[in-house]
Parts: structure tokens; C-alpha cells; sequence
């Protein structure tokens, strides 16, 4: 068995996980499963910076996810906190409810 | 150095203190600037002729320098320009003295003085330029001065109506000159008079003779302009309409005198185009001849006088005309003399009536205002060509050349000089002898205006004696020839004239409204001067005015113009119309927008890295 | 042995997304996204990351997650109905995605042939200690300013959630 997996196939994993999450944004209505998708993004794209840092053996690259995981952590509670004034609002949780930018 | 600039400078000093104070200026401090600027001027004038009356070419400074052609602003005195000059300040100087009694009830007092210089100053650069742009500059500024002072009255629609067709009128002349002078300055290469007239003679006559004569012809039409020819000459007797001391200076003594002036001062370029030349006699001719006809049926004095002056301009071109260009100019002097005499007499007149003009509502008046009567007399007699008086040495002198060129021209002239003397004696025995038909009172004019009319009598009376002609002998050599039979039937013209005038309306007075009845349609037309305006409004101001209306303005304007502009605008928001629908409101349309995006920016990143 | 990690738990992270995004109920894509991120972190531990794994355990996993189902509680969300407007991202999603994910994965094989390879061991600089060191000298500022984003998060949150007593 070989002992070593090609930094490649991470990225790729990466590149996987970032398209799921895009595709679950587009597809989805409910704006929490949405919001649940940008966090899958994030985590791969974290997932892309920590496969780089052992790269080139260099710790800035976890920095780097380290920061990510401070401003998901933030955005996570604003915008929850967004969400439930809409939903307060609208009393809903469609996202073609809450089109009043609308043209 | 004769510094002949002074002479338009005092004037237009007059104009810029008067017309820019004037309103907080008392009246004899108006006068002071007004008279005392004419009055220099006219007395340099007469340090310049002292001095010789010529002077070389004084430049001033460069107008224009493009390349090799170069016009600059030039002053030039010759004989010509001396009697010119002395003309237009002298009479002037009498009509500005004049005015101040004339217009002294006026409210625009210091604005029509301030006119008066402007003009004057324009008139005098004309004079005095020494190449035709520079005179251009006068013959446009004489022009504006004209309008100006025609609907001085600018209250009236009348006035200014007629304001508007001098200038007009006036602009399609300034079209042939401006033709002209491109044509000049093409072919010559220079705007300077001595030098074109002076590389005149170096050129093979076949081929120059077609230039000349187109350059003649297009003078002559800016000539007819503003000299009142035919067909340009129906601005002037609606000029009338201006105050009578404008009538006189300007539309009898100085403006429409320039068109002669500028014919004798290109005399170099007729001789050279004889077809131009003969053109400027028939011209001249015609209008003397039709003019004098209307004249005979007039019924408002100024209009009599008007159609006067326009007839006596046809004599001068036809003097000018047929080479007596001597002639033309001695008739401009005397024709400066007793026309405004006239006129300024006829305001006299009007003014001592409170402003009654027709004829029919006067009468009887030589008693009642004697000195207007007896210099009005001396201008009658002096343009019906009685000897010894300056009418008749002017008007004889353009008689015999017209002989010598073409007998029958001879003919149509003298007959014209019949006529003349008819209508000014039947203004004369209509305003001053019968009854009195008005409901005025009449009173006498006060000195400030009769003392101009006694010079300009003397003037008139003894003007014949000034050696205008034996002075122009070196620019324009005279033939001497007197032929004494020519002169007896003019005088003998002249005086039938007066005595059928007498017949009509002294001796018979119903005779004259019984024969105008009897000539039914022949007095009703020349009474409304042949319909020539009415003529001209339909065939030429209507069909521009509609077009412009139909064609220019709606059609390419509106429909062209204003719909491409008014297209894009329209365009643009279709545009936006359409392109406001990716702002959907839908979050995941957005989203899917900005996922395009990206692809498509990696994908160009992939390809741009060379991965393939 | 990093190989069968490394597969073992990539699967249990593609699962786990695929149920993310497919899945009707919030409730069962938040526990899916925990499973996504606790494999995530395995995945860290294999690329020497240890700090960050922790940290994603405790943050990620541990707390905002609990915050999200915390809300979905609140909201009390139920199944999703039938979508509605959005046609751009029902009909260009689909191909669009697929051109992303093959655009991406060119690119990482074409950048990165079969040399490079990883080992559990071969890289050791992430500890704490050197996060750590790392954050508070180089990367101090953004960390400061980081700081203060989160404090502005906050505040927003609770003048959001903020209630008049009446």
C-alpha cells in the first residue's frame, strides 16, 4: 500500500466540495440550507490553503485558515442574525420570497 | 503724416462718450460731444485739403497675415477721398446742428446722437480705407447705422419693419461685394487698391476682361444695394420712416452715395470691362427714369423726396456710368446739397405741422413759415436744373456724356429731368401755395434748424461753382465738351416740368385729381409704385420663408435632426429596458451570474497559462 | 495507512456534501455538514495540520454549527416546497458547475503531476506553538483587525436581535 497520497487528489477533493457548495446555493430555496452551502465553500477552499501550506512547508497557509475560520465564524453570526429578522419579517424562508430588489 | 485717423476717431470718441453716458448727460453737454466731434473732424478735413487734399498711404497696424496675403488697416487720401470727406463732414456738421432743434422733444436724444457719430465714423472709414476689406468694414458698419437709425423709433412695428428690410435688402448687395472681393483678392492676390488697380495694366486683355467684368458686375450689385438701384432700391423709401435728419444724411447726402463712390474708386477696373461699365449706365438709367415716375404720385413728402433721391443716384451711375465719372461725383456733391436741403426742409415743414406728412393736408404755407419756403425754393430750382444754379452745372455735365456714349440715353435722361422738375415743383405749390387743408398750426422752426437750411440753400444755389471736376481732372480726365444745344433742351425740360406743375396745381388746381381719375389704372399703379414690393413679397420673401418653414425647419430639423438625437436617447433606453431584467431580485440569479463569470475568468486564466 | 485515511474519510466528506445540498430538511443538512467537517479535520491532522484541525472541530463543528441549528430550531423550518422564480440558475447552474469542476481539476492535474506526495509526518510546523508564534509577530495586525471584525459582529448581532422592552 503506498504510504503517501499525491497532493493533487486533495485539491481535487477541494474542487469537489467547493462545487457542492455551489451547487447547493443554486438549487436550494430554504435561505438556512443556503447560508449552509457558503460554509461547505468555505471549508473547502480552508481545505485548499492547508493542502499549499505543506506544500511549500511554510505555516502561512494554515494562518490563512485561521483567519478563514475567524470571519465564517463572524459572518455566521450576522447573517443568521439576518435571517431571522427576515424570516420575523416575511415569515418566510423562501429565497425567491425576498426578491424586492426586483428590477 | 496727415494722421488721417483722427477724422473717424473724433466721431466715434463722440459715439462711445454719448452712447455710453449720454442718459445722465445733460442736453448741452449731448450737443457739446456731438457737434464738437463732427465739427473737429471737419475742420482736420479741411487742415488736409489746405495741405493738398491727398496724402500717402498711412498703415497702422497688420489685420490680417496669412502667408504672402496681408490686409492691413490702411487710411489713403486722394482728390476723390477729399471731396468725399469733405462732403460727409460738412453736411453732416449742418444736419447735426439741425438735429439738435429737430429732435429736442425726443426721448432717445442721447442715443440718436450717439448713432449719428457711429454712422459717421463708419461712412468716413469707408472713405478713407485704402484696401476693400477695410472698406468693407465702413460699407457693413454704414449699413448696421442705417438700421439702427431707420427704426430709431424702434416703438413702432413700421419702423422697425422697414429697419429690417434696409438691412436686408442691404445684405443681398453685401453678398455681390463680398463676391467680389474674394474674386479681387483670388486673382490679385492682394486687397490693396493701388496695387490691383496699379497691376491692372500688366494684364493680357483677353484674358483678364471676363474677371474684371464679373468683378464689376458683383460690385455693381453690392452698389444697388446700398445705393437704391434697381432692383435693391425698395428698402429706401421705406426708409422714411426713420427722423428726417437721418433721411438727410444718411439716405440723401452720405450712405447711399458710397455705392457711387466705390464705382468711381474702382473706376480702374470698369474702364478695363466695358460690358460692367455699360451695365452701370443701363442700371443707373432705368432707376432714374422708373424712380422719377413713382415720384409723381406721391402723396407723402418724405416718400416725393425718397423717390427723388433713388433717381437721382440713377443719374449719377449713369454718370459714372458712361465714363463721366468727374460728373458723377460733382452731381454726389451738389445732389448732396440740395437733397438734403430738401429734406431737411420737409422736416422743417413736419415739424412746424406737429408731424403731418401729406401733401393733401397742406397748403398755403409761404407765409406762414417763410425761410423753410424760400430755401426749399432754392433747392427745387437748383435740382430741376435751372442755370445758373448747382443742379444744373452737375446734371448738364452727366447729360453730355450720356449723349456722347448713347444718343437715346440722352433722350430718356432729359425726359427724366422733366419729371424731376415736376414733382419737386408739385411738392413745393402743394405744401406752400393755395389754401391751407390742414388742422395744425403752423409755426416757423427755430434758428438751430433754419441756419443749416440757409447754408445748405447757398450751397445750393452756388455750388455749381466749386471746381469739384477740374479738382477730380487727375484721377479722371475729362473730355471738354460743350455742346450748347444739349444744354437748352435740358434747361427747356426742366423748365416745362416746372411750368406744367404750376398748370396742375396753382393755375387749375382741380385739373391734376380730375386727370388722375381719368387715368384710372395707369395712377392707381404708379401711385402704389408699380406693386414692386408686393411683387417681391410673393415671388421672393414668401416662397424663402415658407420654405425654410416647410423644408428646413420641419422637415430636415424636426423630423432629421431632432429624431436621430432624440433616437439615440430613445435607443438607450430600450436598451436599458431590456438589460434591466438580469436585476431579476432573485439572489440565486445572481448568484448563477456571478458563477458565469468566474468560469469564465478561470477558464481564460487556464488558457492564458498556457495549460492545454 | 495515510492512503485509506485519506480515501476513507475524502468519501465521507463528498457523502456528506452531496447531502448537504441534497437533502430536504435544514436539520438533516446541518448534521451532514458536521459529518463534512469532522472529516475535514482528519484530513488536516493527515496534512500536518494540528492547530487548525483542533480549531475546526471547536469552532466550525463545535460552534457555529450549533449556532445554525440553534436558528433552525428558532425558525422552526420545514421541508422546502417547489421553487419558484430564479430560471437563470435552474438553467445554466447545471452546465456551469460542470465546467467549473472540470476547469479546476484540469488545472490541479496539469499543475501538479504525481510528485508530489503526502505524507502523515511530513510536514510538522503546524503546531500551536508555531501558529501561534507566527500569528502574534508576522500576521499580528490582520489578527488585531480580526479582532475588532469579530467585536463588530457581534454588536450587529445583538442591535438584530435587539427587542424593545415594553
Amino acid at each position: 500500500m503506498p504510504q503517501s497520497v499525491p497532493l493533487a487528489w486533495y485539491l481535487l477533493l477541494s474542487a469537489i466540495l467547493f462545487t457542492l457548495g455551489v451547487a447547493g446555493f443554486l438549487f436550494r430555496r430554504n435561505l438556512i440550507t443556503m447560508f449552509m452551502s457558503i460554509e461547505l465553500m468555505l471549508n473547502a477552499v480552508n481545505l485548499s490553503f492547508v493542502a499549499f501550506s505543506y506544500r511549500f512547508k511554510q505555516v502561512d497557509g494554515q494562518i490563512f485558515t485561521f483567519f478563514v475560520m475567524v470571519v465564517a465564524a463572524a459572518e455566521a453570526a450576522v447573517g443568521l442574525a439576518i435571517i431571522l429578522t427576515v424570516f420575523k419579517n416575511r415569515a418566510t424562508l423562501h429565497v425567491d420570497e425576498v426578491a424586492s430588489m426586483k428590477n | 503724416m496727415q494722421h488721417l485717423w483722427i477724422i473717424p476717431a473724433l466721431p466715434l470718441a463722440g459715439f462711445l462718450v454719448n452712447g455710453l453716458l449720454g442718459r445722465r448727460m445733460p442736453k448741452a453737454a449731448i450737443n457739446g460731444v456731438a457737434i464738437g466731434s463732427v465739427t473737429l473732424a471737419f475742420l482736420w478735413v479741411l487742415k488736409v485739403v489746405w495741405n493738398g487734399g491727398a496724402s500717402p498711404l498711412e498703415h497702422y497696424f497688420d489685420w490680417i497675415r496669412v502667408g504672402d496675403f496681408v490686409v492691413g488697416c490702411d487710411f489713403v487720401a486722394d482728390h476723390l477721398t477729399a471731396v468725399m470727406l469733405l462732403v460727409v463732414t460738412g453736411v453732416g456738421l449742418l444736419i447735426h446742428i439741425y438735429a439738435v432743434g429737430y429732435m429736442a422733444e425726443d426721448g432717445g436724444y442721447a442715443r440718436f446722437f450717439a448713432y449719428l457719430n457711429l454712422f459717421m465714423f463708419f461712412m468716413l472709414t469707408l472713405v478713407l480705407a485704402a484696401n476693400f476689406l477695410l472698406m468693407f468694414v465702413g460699407w457693413e458698419g454704414v449699413g448696421l447705422s442705417s438700421y439702427l437709425l431707420i427704426g430709431f423709433w424702434f416703438q413702432k412695428p413700421s419702423a422697425t419693419n422697414a429697419g429690417n428690410k434696409a438691412f436686408i435688402v442691404n445684405r443681398i448687395g453685401d453678398f455681390g461685394f463680398t463676391l467680389a472681393v474674394l474674386l479681387v483678392g483670388i486673382n490679385f492676390g492682394t486687397l490693396d487698391f493701388a496695387k490691383v488697380f496699379g497691376s491692372l495694366g500688366g494684364w493680357p486683355a483677353e484674358h483678364s476682361v471676363g474677371t474684371l467684368t464679373l468683378a464689376g458686375l458683383l460690385l455693381l450689385l453690392g452698389a444697388a444695394g446700398k445705393s437704391a438701384q434697381i432692383p435693391l432700391y425698395v428698402w429706401l423709401p421705406d426708409a422714411m420712416e426713420g427722423p428726417t435728419p437721418v433721411s438727410a444724411l444718411i439716405h440723401a447726402a452720405t450712405m447711399v452715395t458710397a455705392g457711387v463712390y466705390m464705382v468711381a474708386r474702382c473706376a480702374p477696373v470698369y474702364l478695363k470691362a466695358p460690358m460692367a461699365m455699360e451695365m452701370v449706365a443701363l442700371v443707373g438709367l432705368a432707376t432714374a427714369f422708373f424712380a422719377a415716375t413713382i415720384g409723381l404720385a406721391q402723396n407723402d413728402i418724405k416718400k416725393v423726396f425718397a423717390y427723388s433721391t433713388v433717381s437721382q443716384l440713377g443719374y449719377m451711375f449713369l454718370g459714372v456710368g458712361t465714363g463721366a465719372f468727374g460728373a458723377g461725383i460733382f452731381h454726389l456733391v451738389t445732389h448732396a446739397f440740395f437733397k438734403a436741403l430738401l429734406f431737411l426742409g420737409a422736416g422743417s415743414v413736419i415739424h412746424g405741422l406737429g408731424g403731418e406728412q401729406d401733401l393733401r393736408k397742406m397748403g398755403g404755407l409761404r407765409k406762414k413759415i417763410p425761410v423753410t419756403f424760400w430755401t426749399l425754393v432754392c433747392a427745387a430750382v437748383s435740382i430741376a436744373g435751372v442755370p445758373p444754379f448747382a443742379g444744373f452745372w452737375s446734371k448738364d455735365e452727366i447729360l453730355v456724356a450720356a449723349y456722347y456714349h448713347a444718343p437715346w440715353m440722352y433722350w430718356v435722361a432729359a425726359a427724366t429731368a422733366a419729371m424731376t422738375a415736376f414733382y419737386v415743383f408739385r411738392a413745393i405749390f402743394l405744401a406752400f401755395f393755395g389754401e391751407y387743408r390742414g388742422d395744425a398750426h403752423p409755426h416757423e422752426s427755430p434758428v438751430v434748424m433754419t441756419l443749416p437750411l440757409v447754408a445748405l440753400a447757398a450751397l445750393s444755389l452756388g455750388g455749381g461753382y466749386l471746381p469739384v471736376p477740374r479738382w477730380l481732372a487727375p484721377l479722371f480726365p475729362v473730355a471738354e465738351r460743350h455742346n450748347n444745344a444739349l444744354a437748352i433742351i435740358s434747361v427747356a425740360a426742366g423748365l416745362a416740368g416746372i411750368l406744367l406743375a404750376w398748370v396742375f396745381y396753382v393755375a387749375r388746381p382741380g385739373l391734376a385729381d380730375a386727370t388722375a381719375r381719368r387715368l384710372g389704372w395707369v395712377y392707381q399703379m404708379v401711385l402704389r409704385k408699380y406693386y414692386v414690393d408686393e411683387i417681391y413679397s410673393t415671388a421672393v420673401v414668401t416662397p424663402v420663408v415658407e420654405g425654410a418653414r416647410a423644408v428646413l425647419w420641419e422637415s430636415v430639423d424636426v423630423e432629421v435632426i431632432d429624431a436621430s438625437v432624440n433616437g439615440i436617447g430613445a435607443r438607450a433606453r430600450g436598451l436599458g429596458s431590456v438589460l434591466r431584467r438580469i436585476q431579476s431580485g432573485y439572489i440565486r440569479s445572481y448568484a448563477a451570474w456571478i458563477l458565469m463569470g468566474a468560469v469564465m475568468a478561470l477558464a481564460a486564466l487556464a488558457l492564458a497559462g498556457g495549460a492545454k | 495507512m495515510t492512503t485509506i485515511l485519506f480515501v476513507l474519510f475524502a468519501a465521507v466528506a463528498i457523502v456528506c456534501g452531496i447531502n448537504v445540498v441534497v437533502r430536504k430538511h435544514p436539520v438533516e443538512s446541518a448534521l451532514a455538514l458536521i459529518g463534512t467537517m469532522g472529516s475535514l479535520s482528519i484530513i488536516y491532522l493527515q496534512l500536518g495540520a494540528q492547530f487548525i484541525a483542533a480549531a475546526q472541530v471547536f469552532v466550525y463543528a463545535g460552534a457555529i454549527m450549533v449556532l445554525f441549528t440553534f436558528v433552525i430550531m428558532l425558525v422552526n423550518a420545514g421541508a422546502e416546497e417547489k421553487p419558484r422564480g430564479a430560471w437563470m440558475a435552474r438553467l445554466a447552474g447545471g452546465p456551469l458547475l460542470v465546467a467549473l469542476l472540470a476547469i479546476l481539476g484540469f488545472v490541479v492535474w496539469r499543475a501538479f503531476p504525481r510528485s508530489e506526495a503526502v505524507r502523515f509526518g511530513g510536514y510538522t510546523g503546524g503546531t500551536a506553538e508555531n501558529v501561534g508564534r507566527a500569528i502574534f509577530t508576522t500576521y499580528l495586525l490582520p489578527f488585531e483587525i480580526t479582532s475588532l471584525l469579530v467585536l463588530i459582529a457581534i454588536v450587529g448581532a445583538v442591535v438584530l436581535g435587539y427587542k424593545e422592552l415594553d
